[in-house]
């Protein structure tokens, strides 16, 4: 193929149909306060984490809702629960234990 | 000297003794073996007579209990000392009766049955006095008890304990075996007379009325099947208390104390809680946040009958003010951590991305830690004060900081802990340093008790008291009033009153708090507590800042950025690190006053021009 100086990017589109949302729904269940969450971003600008590694808690909650958990899954246990976040997150939302419940809930999910 | 209605309690007693000996068996059985030794090598030693002196100020005359509240303490004791003293007098009585034999053990207890107008013999007339008198003495508490449940706030207590089914039947049993102790020796009384005052009034006052010679042998059974049920429902429930703790008492004098997993040891303070409810007026999740399943007393519960659950075990600010004030002076912070450890749930994490810090070569190494980067004035000032001060550090975290592992470690991921401690560990062997200070309290606690560090670590707090008291460092008093707020890591949790007192005396003047030292509030920022939510956190702040601004400080002072950044949200008044204080007052040259004096004027402006930008900007 010529080089064109860009490439086609893969397809993003999100199929609902066949992305299921259990693993948010038993997240929210958990811990309602991620419904606040207006992916301001400021979680992960100051995030302990982040410094080393691609780490965000803000991409997280998104992928969560559209149900794309498989990055979730890989990169949640990075963070090191230093509490950062949660003090610095304008809207309240409850950090630490949202990313303990999105721990215990992919625990759970891939036990049944 | 036999009769049937002596069964009940015979063979109550008789499984409950059973059921003690079986238990403390296994308790000991399963402590480690290192710590059997302990309690073998301790025994007939001096030790014992200490644990001796204990149990009897603890266990029966409940002086912790009575510091607490005199009522709250009145009761406990005049049941607990009260009945041993009946169970030794009647046990004296039936002995000089029986010119010095025992007899069965229901003997003493059922002595006015056998004997109701006992024949002379000496000082039965004192001894009926006696006791009436103890009697009374006991029946006093058990009035106190049917007050406490009707009007808890008159012994102190703003919420009394739930019960469980054990303590339920326990309870109606011990509630019942006094009163029916007096009737049926005032029946006794009235059919066959003798008595004291107590029952031979009430014995000829029932008789007036009713048929004592048909009453009296149902009264002494039903006083007999009261004892029996209450020794048979006492292991199942809070009252197992009652010889636990004189275990307890043994074992912890022997050195013994809770480990990083569950032994006997913890079965053994589990059992010894009394759910005496003193811990949920300490706890400002129940004061200020009105949550009300959490408290210690319900944990200890719930680990006791294997119904806790991870919600509940980790909705708990960490605080230690139940520890504090608890009267058995069990390690509830230990045993809810043993918990969380084996409820961890969730995924394991080796950190493998963090990599440690590349080493310096300094004679004290600084670590600022993760709240310190989002307070960034007290990391300023300790720099500052340190530049200062010409001591040679290295900033260890400055630019990519890794956690302590202390949140990890109290949400009971201790192995992922580890992993992180690792790293740092191998950064300060690297600097080969002499020391470590760090400014947050909750890395302080746990660098000094977890990471098994060869070299001293130092609150900031400490090392600046200690570079004063050397001369070292020199401080300028300033016309300010402030309160300080003990950190809970810092103060319940490392036993540092002093030094940080210490260090503000020298720069400002100090008014007492209404809660401090080991009565200290928390700030409700707490890491220990996953479960809360933003709101309930606030409450819990607002509430503690209230109390600690009522003598209308200038400013109020910790020494912790987190709880920094946690009042600074509600306090009406500056809130300060004493980092800052020191940083601000701090006099270069002493012998160059005027140059000392413009110098602390400025860092004084440095200080409001701070001031005006932390209200403005959260830092
Ligand atoms: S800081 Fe809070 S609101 Fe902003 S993205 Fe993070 S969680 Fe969402
Ligand atoms: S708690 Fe986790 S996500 Fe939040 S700042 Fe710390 S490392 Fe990042
Ligand atoms: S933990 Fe201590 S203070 Fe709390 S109920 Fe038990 S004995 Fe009482
Ligand atoms: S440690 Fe503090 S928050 Fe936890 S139960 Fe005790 S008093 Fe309450
Ligand atoms: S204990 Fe807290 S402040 Fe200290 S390094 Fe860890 S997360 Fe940061």
């Amino acid at each position: 193929m010529p080089d064109f100086g860009y490439k086609i990017s893969k397809d993003r589109q999100i199929n609902f149909d066949e992305n299921s949302k259990n693993l948010f729904a038993e997240v929210a269940m958990r811990e309602p306060s991620v419904y606040r969450c207006i992916s301001c971003g400021t979680c992960a600008a100051t995030c302990s984490a982040a410094q080393f590694t691609s780490y965000s808690l803000r991409k997280m909650i998104l992928l969560l809702k559209r149900g794309e958990d498989k990055e979730v899954i890989t990169s949640v246990s990075r963070c090191m629960l230093c509490g950062k976040c949660q003090l610095a997150c304008p809207m309240g939302v409850n950090t630490r234990n949202l990313i303990l419940s999105i721990q215990n809930a992919i625990k759970k999910l891939s036990h049944v | 000297m036999f009769d049937w209605f002596v069964l009940p309690f015979t063979l109550g007693l008789v499984f409950l003794l059973g059921f003690i000996a079986w238990k403390f068996t296994s308790w000991i059985k399963s402590l480690t073996q290192e710590d059997q030794e302990k309690l073998v090598k301790s025994l007939a030693t001096r030790k014992t007579l200490v644990s001796i002196r204990e149990i009897i100020s603890e266990s029966l005359l409940h002086r912790k209990i009575f510091k607490t509240n005199r009522m709250l303490g009145y009761m406990h004791m005049s049941l607990a000392f009260g009945w041993l003293l009946l169970i030794l007098a009647g046990n004296l009585e039936s002995r000089i009766f029986n010119h010095g034999e025992m007899g069965p053990p229901y003997v003493p207890i059922f002595f006015r049955f056998f004997h109701p107008n006992p024949e002379i013999f000496r000082f039965h007339q004192e001894f009926s006095f006696l006791m009436d008198l103890l009697l009374v003495f006991v029946l006093s508490g058990v009035a106190l008890a049917y007050y406490k449940r009707l009007n808890s706030k008159f012994l102190g207590l703003k919420k009394t304990t739930k019960h469980v089914m054990g303590d339920r039947i326990a309870l109606t049993a011990l509630w019942f075996i006094f009163p029916l102790r007096l009737l049926a020796e005032s029946f006794s009384s009235g059919a066959f007379g003798g008595g004291s005052f107590l029952t031979s009034t009430t014995g000829s006052f029932l008789n007036s009325f009713l048929p004592s010679e048909i009453l009296y042998y149902p009264f002494w059974l039903a006083y007999s099947s009261a004892l029996g049920m209450f020794f048979v429902a006492l292991p199942f429930s809070r009252y197992m208390h009652i010889p636990t703790e004189t275990l307890l008492i043994v074992l912890r004098n022997a050195g013994i104390k809770e480990q990083k997993s569950h032994t006997g040891f913890t079965d053994v303070e589990l059992n010894s809680c009394s759910r005496c409810g003193i811990c949920i007026d300490s706890c400002q999740l129940s004061s200020a946040a009105a949550i009300n399943n959490v408290q210690s007393v319900y944990q200890l519960r719930d680990i006791r009958y294997n119904t806790v659950d991870q919600d509940r075990s980790l909705n708990c600010l960490m605080c230690g003010r139940c520890d504090q004030a608890c009267p058995v002076g069990i390690d509830i912070a230990a045993i809810r951590q043993i918990k969380r450890n084996e409820l961890n749930p969730g995924m394991k994490e080796e950190y493998s991305y963090v990599h440690p810090a590349k080493a310096q070569q300094a004679d004290v190494v600084y670590f600022a830690g993760c709240m310190s980067h989002l307070t960034p004035s007290i990391k300023h000032s300790v720099v500052q004060s340190f530049k200062k001060g010409g001591i040679n550090f290295w900033f260890m975290d400055e630019t990519e900081s890794i956690c302590c592992g202390r949140p990890l470690l109290l949400a009971g991921k201790s192995e992922e802990a580890k992993a992180l401690m690792q790293k740092n560990k191998t950064a300060i062997e690297q600097s080969h340093a002499k020391a470590l200070v760090t400014n947050c309290p909750i890395c302080y606690k746990m660098f000094k008790n977890e990471y098994g560090l060869d070299i001293p670590v130092y609150h900031h707090s400490q090392y600046f008291a200690g570079l004063i008291e050397n001369n070292l460092m020199q401080l300028e008093k300033q016309n300010i009033t402030a309160v300080y707020h003990d950190p809970c890591e810092l103060g319940r949790g490392s036993n540092v009153y002093k030094e940080p007192r210490k260090v503000l005396n020298q720069a400002l003047t100090l008014i007492s708090a209404e809660e401090e030292g080991e009565k200290s509030l928390c700030c409700g920022g707490s890491l220990g507590n996953t479960t809360i939510s933003t709101e309930q956190r606030n409450k819990i702040t607002q509430d503690a800042c209230d109390t600690l601004l009522k003598q209308n400080p200038d400013v109020l002072i910790t020494s912790c950025p987190l709880c920094k950044k946690t009042f600074q949200k509600v306090s009406d008044v500056p809130v300060y690190d004493l980092a800052e204080i020191v940083n601000g007052a701090i006099v270069i040259n002493t012998k160059n006053k005027s140059k000392a004096n413009q110098n602390s004027k400025i860092i004084k402006k440095e200080l409001l021009e701070e001031e005006i930008s932390n209200q403005t900007y959260p830092d």
